[in-house]
């Protein structure tokens, strides 16, 4: 079983797969901003998940880019898949 | 068709980056050809090219970075600057007015060599989604029309190393139908392993170590061509449009244009490239005699050197015309170098002076092309032609004015 993925994993993993809009505070409470708002098209969340399923090695539905706006949102989808309380 | 006037030119080049730092290198004579850094070339036949390094960090937004292969990051910073030089803010066009056409040779060679090496080792989920348009030859396009707005009539071509003029002659017929301005021109680089096996392929790649004598077109000596990375991007507009707007500096027009090819291998026909000059003199109402200088192709390799100073004799008169190849000090750019040689033409009728072909050192032409070489010649210049060929086959020609 993995550690927990938290706000700050999510974040860096954020960085390395899609860069930072520069004009983007990700450093705040950013856990109900929309993914959108932080910079990040579906495109950077698509390649993000990719990489969460592989590091923790779960695997998210199908439609989770398209229907996860929020980092509170993916975090809890993937605690949970990997057996671990948000 | 109205010529267009070049309000605007950006550009990046093994020897130099941005467009004056690249010009005042041009005059020096420095070249930027050396080593490969960017892989160890120990294992291949071939080692020097132009390398061109642009770090992305604080020029390009960090959300650009990950989805670019180096190649299209300098395109980004290139068409920046072409855009900033001809003082445009492109979100106060009406929507749709404004394009880009660029030249490719293949998109991001090195982006996608990374992600297919991890396909290969690891599998599909180790590929970056950004892949999927990263390594597509029409990717420089997208990324300039997206980062400045850019949603008008819009292309790419792949010609080779002809490309790059026949991406400002596209531009050129946009303008013709409708569109106020476009960018247009190539930056290209594909330097990594993969498109080094590729282009070593070719047999026509100089196997040289010594940098001096390595790309040497026109020389008794010439041994293949070296590739190099960068090029240019103009901002092109209708004269009309340009004045609208009091369009600052305007390095000169586009008179003329004429691309051919050449019929199949073994046929008796001739090749293109005479039929190709006359027919963008005569596209642009210019005779032989009035043109001032000619920037050459110079492929290096000796038939096709011998082949373009016999036609430079046929049209102009032997030694008529000072014929330059200030490609010699950044390799040839793929998509990016002929674009190139039109703004290193335009920078030159500006300031009145030749720029050098560097390193021949046995000049074996003398009787066909007067070759500028060594040193900058100064003498006004009004007008130009520059001369492009791809392989296999693509002749391309344009005639440059400088402005009244």
């Amino acid at each position: 079983m993995s550690a927990p993925l938290s706000l700050d994993d999510l974040v860096i993993l954020l960085k390395e797969c899609a860069g930072e809009d520069e004009t983007v505070d990700l450093t705040g409470d950013i856990l109900d901003t929309e993914f959108e708002d932080l910079g990040y098209d579906s495109l950077a969340l698509f390649n993000t998940v990719g990489r969460i399923e592989r590091d923790y090695e779960v695997q998210l539905p199908d439609g989770v880019v398209g229907e996860v706006t929020t980092p509170r949102a993916l975090l809890g989808l993937v605690n949970e898949a990997i057996g671990q309380p948000a | 068709m109205t010529a267009p006037v070049v309000t605007g030119i950006g550009v990046a080049a093994p020897n130099g980056i941005g467009t004056e730092e690249y010009w005042a290198a041009v005059l020096r004579g420095e070249s930027g050809i050396r080593r490969i850094t960017r892989f160890d070339p120990t294992d291949y036949t071939a080692a020097l090219a132009g390398e061109l390094i642009v770090d992305p960090a604080g020029r390009l937004p960090g959300r650009l970075v990950p989805q670019t292969d180096h190649m299209t990051q300098a395109a980004l910073v290139v068409a920046e600057q072409a855009l900033a030089d001809a003082e445009v803010v492109t979100e106060d066009l009406p929507e749709y007015s404004a394009g880009v056409v660029t030249s490719a040779s293949g998109g991001g060679f090195e982006f996608g060599q990374r992600e297919l090496e991890a396909l290969w080792h690891k599998g599909g989920k180790y590929v970056s989604a950004y892949q999927s348009f990263a390594w597509f030859y029409p990717v420089n396009t997208g990324q300039i029309s997206i980062r400045h707005d850019l949603r008008g009539p819009s292309g790419a071509v792949v010609s080779e190393q002809a490309g790059g003029l026949d991406a400002v002659a596209k531009a050129r017929r946009n303008l013709g139908v409708g569109a106020r301005l476009m960018v247009a021109g190539g930056v290209d680089g594909s330097l990594c392993p993969w498109s080094w096996v590729c282009q070593l392929q070719s047999g026509r790649v100089s196997d040289r170590s010594d940098p001096k004598r390595a790309y040497v077109p026109f020389d008794a000596e010439a041994s293949g061509w070296l590739p190099g990375e960068g090029g240019a991007l103009l901002v092109l507009e209708s004269p009309e449009a340009a004045a609208e707007r009091d369009a600052g500096h305007r390095y000169g027009q586009i008179l003329g244009y004429a691309a051919t090819f050449d019929p199949r291998p073994g046929s008796d026909r001739p090749d293109g490239l005479r039929r190709c000059i006359e027919l963008a003199l005569a596209d642009a109402r210019v005779e032989p005699s009035e043109v001032d200088v000619v920037f050459a192709d110079a492929a290096g390799v000796p038939a096709a050197d011998r082949r373009e100073a016999e036609v430079l004799a046929e049209v102009f008169g032997a030694r008529q015309v000072p014929v330059t190849a200030p490609k010699t000090m950044t390799g040839r750019l793929l998509g990016g170098g002929a674009a190139l040689d039109l703004a290193t033409a335009l920078l030159a009728m500006r300031d009145s002076v030749i720029p050098p072909t560097v390193h021949i050192d046995q000049f074996d032409h003398a009787s066909l092309i007067d070759l500028v070489r060594t040193t900058p010649r100064e003498q006004p210049l009004r007008t130009a032609l520059v001369v492009a060929r791809g392989f296999p086959g693509f002749n391309s020609a344009m005639v440059l004015r400088r402005p009244a």
